[in-house]
């Protein structure tokens, strides 16, 4: 369910580096929670984002929550299909609905994230949290 | 929803529920220094027939008998006791917010169609539920420039109502926001040279008025292209709202920040009004305030609910596009009547009528000597005159006539003393036109 090769941050964003440019999305396990996603909040090309700060919105039929940058970088690209089809982050969160393109700035920070099996596990739990 | 005061035994029931006592117990977290510790200096309660008598002796102080030239921003216009009957019902007149669509449907379907006469009015996307005035539904649409361009400068003509750049100024002051007011013409309209595509290229907006401040009509689409071309936006300000009867409405503008105290409430000293801000689709989640939508509920109906609420601050306060968490949303009602009253015909009928009777005034005060006409561009209901003595002076001599003279623009324009904005409306019969033009000859051919 969740790939291998993306870090998880405990607000529920994922990220994959891939040389210096890091993606990030949200978990399937946010866009469960979201519901019917309707809207997508993006930060500007060129934006300077420091790690845990919130840089965009995603707007559900029920909730609107912020999205926070796992690293801190510059934004690359955002993802301009989102716009006209924001539903894309229910059908598809960890493919074609990522988010933003990142300048990784520190290599160091993907070492404090979690790995899918620390993920899994967190969101596990939660789940129990949820049902107690 | 009824909205009602609770009764002093509710009040001991909840306190008790809660285990607080007494109000005094219930306030003891908030420093001792900031409570009130002696009852404030009110009038104690007077009987229905002291009450009576109260309002009667207030309402005695009023000035009657006056015929008023004066417009500036409020307009005399005609109005239907229906519209009155009908905002007095009580599911109107006492309903609280449209928070639980279940209950509130009336109330949101009145709001809906306001929204939809305001988009036709102004040949805009989507309107809000309604401000508080077109002073803060125009400062609220410099602050929604802001958040779309990412820009903090804004270009205001100085030919905006004074009062609505100094609401305005009192919004920018603590917001990092920087005002600079570009001159007009002596066509009465914006200096579109002073326009410069540097000045352009960093300003979040150009705010015009149309009419003016002066009476005088904008070029909005004209003004649009410039003003696009450097990736600003445009605001059309609209104080007097029946001019869309005639005029080609502001489609071209991004936002219009409408003044809707035209379309059925009376002008009154201080208001009530309602504002109104219209705009394109795609900055509807940048819109300040309250908007209601069309939906269906779940057996598949034609309803309406309080949509894309996630903007205002009661939902998320430090994310909210305002801090407006209300709607004037009786008197948007009001507007809804008074338009549905009107109709198509009526409001193009009400606008000519406006234009062919502040035409002739104009004509006949400009056979005055020394009285001219100040700009070359086209008017609506009001118009800019240039008198051979002060305005302030006239209108004292005017108002021993009964007559409320126009607004002296030498209050806010140091440079155009002895010049004065005219207001006619349809309600102005003719021969109360002639009887002002009479008077002001008269007053200008008594040595001073």
């Amino acid at each position: 369910m969740y790939p291998q090769d993306y870090r998880y941050t405990k607000e529920h964003e994922w990220i994959k580096a891939d040389g210096g440019i890091g993606t990030v999305g949200i978990t399937d396990y946010a866009q469960q929670e979201l519901g019917d996603v309707v809207f997508v909040e993006m930060p500007k090309v060129g934006a300077q984002i420091k790690a845990g700060q919130s840089f965009g919105t995603v707007e559900s039929v029920k909730a609107v929550s912020e999205i926070f940058s796992p690293i801190t970088g510059e934004v690359l690209e955002t993802n301009s299909a989102l716009v006209n089809a924001p539903e894309k982050i229910n059908q598809d969160p960890h493919g074609s609905a990522w988010l933003v393109k990142m300048r990784i700035a520190d290599p160091k920070e993907l070492a404090g994230l979690m790995d899918a099996a620390a993920y899994e596990a967190y969101i596990a739990e939660k789940a129990k949290e949820h049902s107690a | 929803m009824r909205y009602l005061p609770k009764s002093p035994a509710e009040r001991r029931e909840m306190l008790a529920a809660i285990g607080a006592g007494s109000i005094e117990r219930l306030f003891e977290s908030i420093p001792e220094k900031f409570r009130l510790h002696d009852p404030l200096p009110l009038p104690g309660p007077l009987s229905e027939m002291e009450i009576i008598a109260y309002f009667q002796a207030r309402a005695a102080e009023n000035a009657r008998g006056y015929t008023s030239f004066l417009g500036a921003g409020v307009y005399p216009h005609l109005r239907s006791v229906v519209t009155d009957a009908l905002i007095q019902r009580g599911e109107f007149l006492t309903s609280y917010t449209p928070y639980q669509a279940e209950i509130s449907q009336g109330t949101l379907t009145a709001i809906f169609e306001f929204q939809t006469l305001m988009c036709q009015l102004t040949g805009q996307e989507v309107a809000n539920a309604s401000m508080y005035d077109g002073s803060t539904a125009l400062t609220e649409a410099v602050l929604m420039a802001e958040r779309i361009t990412d820009r903090h400068r804004v270009l205001i003509a100085r030919s905006v109502h004074p009062e609505y750049r100094q609401v305005l100024a009192t919004y920018a002051r603590n917001l990092g926001l920087e005002i600079e007011e570009i001159g007009f013409t002596e066509s009465g309209q914006l200096d579109r040279a002073a326009l410069a595509p540097e000045k352009l290229a960093t300003a979040c907006a150009v705010v015009v008025q149309s009419p003016n401040f002066f009476g005088i009509l904008e070029n909005i689409p004209a003004l649009a292209d410039a003003v696009h071309s450097n990736g600003a936006l445009l605001i059309a300000s609209i104080p007097e709202p029946i001019s869309l009867g005639i005029v080609r409405p502001p489609a071209e503008a991004d936002i219009v920040a409408m003044e809707g105290q035209a379309f059925g409430v009376p002008p009154s000293y201080g208001g009530p009004y309602v504002g109104v801000v219209a705009t394109r689709e795609k900055f509807v989640r940048q819109m300040p305030g309250r908007l209601a939508g069309q939906t269906t509920d779940a057996s598949g109906r034609r309803g309406f609910v309080l949509t894309l609420a996630t903007r205002e601050q009661h939902i998320r306060r430090e994310k909210a596009t305002s801090n407006i968490c209300t709607n004037e949303a009786l008197y948007a009602l009001a507007a809804t009547i008074h338009l549905c009253l009107l109709g198509k015909e009526g409001i193009r009928e009400l606008a000519a009528q406006n234009l062919s009777k502040a035409r002739f005034a104009q004509a006949e005060l400009e056979k005055i000597s020394g009285v001219r006409r100040v700009f070359s561009g086209p008017t609506f209901n009001e118009f800019t005159l240039e008198f051979p003595r002060s305005v302030k002076l006239i209108n004292a001599s005017l108002l021993r006539e009964k007559i409320i003279g126009p607004f002296p623009l030498g209050t806010h324009y140091p440079e155009l003393t002895k010049r004065a904005v005219v207001c006619v409306t349809e309600t102005m019969p003719r021969a109360e036109i002639e009887r002002l033009a009479a008077v002001v000859r008269r007053i200008l051919e008594t040595p001073i």
